[in-house]
């Protein structure tokens, strides 16, 4: 029998705003547990929340990024449920108004375009911390209690572990793009939960589905949905039936192990959230939302190739980030050639960025410190050689390259009347390479070539002094 | 019957409530009258008229993304059964949610 795979995901994204989503307590990475919290978010009895405005339109930007139908009329709902993460003993999220509904994402798999459906997606909030000791006890941080999420629901349209992955890809590089989170898996700040079902092909219904919860990495998705995928084939095919329970994906084994069996819906007990009123999405307000967007990667990418004449791959590689995108943009602005800044970013920038393992604003890198570099390489005032010196300033120090090139004596030399000299001074040295060129030997010329860039510590325009090599080798 | 012993349990369980049988027959008898009480409501026709959430006409009370800084710990733990090294320290239950 063969099978069709059935993959859902559910996607909790952290905004990146100054404050919490429904208390003013700082929303910060990396500090002391327990620090960052007020009294809404311990749910000390009389504490009122109010909503972030941020928050709706970050909200807003993720819909309206993702195609979705954007809700004018929003209530906000609670979730009860009792673990120490919450000390209010009840998430505030939105189950009847999701701020977004019916989007799309557009994924490529094997050079294969496809539309994935986002069913809905609302703005919540996130629980704290808990870590759990050996000792029997836990150790609750609320530090993250009340950060505002963003949880992107897609509907059940994705068909393998590749395009889950691909799916992720994808969407973080557009929530990248919308400015309303950092999307950084190992800080937490994007997770996702994973349906899988398998049916026989042609099958009218769904699957049975198991779930796996809090996945923080790329990776896992595809493997672990991958194995539950042959998994839940295998108990099929051995006449077995699929049970709905929630799984843990092992890292060590690459399987997927049983946590716990679901029985019936699970009861929360949902109900509107009494404290928080109603948000009314004005057409005025929508507007100004959608012209603050920025341009998403898809179209900067079509651009790139339509009016710069990049390859679709090289436009591909420049829209992963919106730092590098709008890098590349500010750099061409100052004049640098579009293919020759491409290269540039996706060589020299980006080796230099795996090897220190930082990001783009990190370095002393600016746009108009590239275009500038790249002019004097194509006005010859540097060699490419020299320009590898040049580049490793600018990046490490940010000096100005022009004034630098000129400071450190690197301007290239292309003058004949300097160059001549060195070559015939080079050539009265080696009378044997003389002769092996007379005999036909061209390496020779590479060998006297390395001798004149020697003597000129490499600034020596190697074209320059290919011409007068050659006219002088055959003069002697 | 609005109401049967069986879902009084239910929901006391998510409330993490045990009655003794005596308790949930009492229980069951008066939450029984209550919901039958408020049952009258449903003969109300109600065709037409938007679900209400909330009973005020308030709207859009937002407030500025600023923030200020977090409330002193040591108050905040005033009120913590146990606490260590900054942390609330709470007895272990394991995977009960991380629901987000």
């Amino acid at each position: 029998m063969n099978f069709e795979t059935t993959i859902g995901l559910e996607v909790h994204v952290e905004m990146k705003t100054n404050s919490k989503a429904f208390s003013p307590a700082p929303v910060k990475y990396g500090s002391a547990p327990n620090t960052n919290t007020n009294v809404v978010d311990w749910g000390y009895p009389g504490a009122l929340p109010t909503v972030n405005k941020r928050v709706i339109e970050f909200g807003m930007r993720a819909a309206l990024a993702l195609h979705c139908t954007v809700t004018r009329d929003m209530i906000f709902n609670r979730k009860n449920y009792f673990y120490p993460d919450n000390p209010k003993a009840y998430q505030i999220t939105q189950s009847d108004t999701p701020i977004g509904r019916h989007g799309w994402l557009e994924i490529e798999v094997d050079g294969k375009k496809k539309k994935v459906g986002i069913e809905e997606m609302h703005v919540e909030e996130d629980a704290g911390k808990n870590t759990h000791n050996p000792d029997g006890y836990s150790y609750v941080d609320l530090n993250r209690q009340g950060t505002p999420l963003i949880e992107i629901v897609s509907k059940p349209e994705i068909s393998s572990a590749e395009e889950a992955y691909a799916y992720l890809v994808k969407l973080r590089q557009v929530i990248q793009f919308t400015g309303i989170s950092d999307v950084k898996m190992e800080e937490g700040s994007m997770r996702a939960d994973v349906n899988v079902s398998v049916r026989p092909i042609g099958a009218d219904k769904l699957g049975i589905r198991t779930e796996m919860k809090n996945l923080n990495s790329f990776e896992h998705v595809r493997k672990g949905a991958h194995y539950e995928s042959k998994r839940q084939q295998r108990v099929l095919m051995a006449g077995g039936k699929v049970q709905q329970e929630t799984r843990r994906f092992d890292e060590a084994s690459g399987e997927t192990i049983l946590m716990r069996v679901k029985e019936g819906a699970s009861d929360y007990r949902y109900f509107p959230e009494p404290d928080l009123p109603p948000v009314h999405i004005s057409d005025e307000w929508l507007e100004e939302v959608r012209q603050s967007l920025p341009e998403m990667p898809e179209n900067r990418r079509a651009r790139y190739v339509n009016d710069w004449g990049l390859p679709e791959y090289d436009a591909g590689v420049l829209t992963q980030t919106k730092e590098m995108s709008d890098f590349f943009e500010a750099a061409v602005a100052q004049g640098a050639d579009p293919k020759l800044a491409a290269n540039w970013l996706m060589g020299e920038v980006n080796a230099y960025l795996n090897a220190k393992q930082i990001d783009l604003p990190e370095t002393a890198l600016t746009p108009v410190n590239l275009a500038t570099m790249i002019k004097l390489i194509e006005n010859e005032t540097i060699s490419s050689k020299i320009a590898k010196k040049v580049f490793k300033e600018i990046i490490t120090n940010g000096s100005e390259p022009k004034a630098w090139v000129e400071s450190k004596g690197l301007v290239q030399l292309s003058d004949p009347a300097v160059l001549q000299p060195i070559i015939d001074q080079v050539l009265d040295g080696n009378q044997k390479s003389i002769d092996d060129f007379k005999n036909g030997k061209d390496r020779a010329i590479g060998f006297l070539v390395g001798q004149i860039m020697k003597q000129t510590h490499g600034k020596a325009n190697p074209k320059v002094v290919n011409k007068l090599l050659i006219a002088s080798l055959k003069a002697r | 019957m609005a109401i049967n012993a069986e879902e009084v349990k239910h929901v006391a369980g998510l409330a993490k409530l045990a009655f003794s049988e005596t308790e949930l027959q009492k229980f069951t008898g008066q939450m029984d009258e209550i919901i039958k009480m408020v049952q009258q409501l449903s003969e109300v026709d109600t065709t037409d008229v938007p679900v209400t959430s909330h009973v005020t006409d308030a709207k859009n009370v937002l407030r500025p993304d600023t923030a200020q800084p977090g409330v002193d710990r040591d108050l905040l733990m005033k009120n913590v059964p146990d606490s260590q090294d900054g942390y609330i320290k709470v007895p272990a239950i394991i995977d009960e949610s991380g629901e987000a």
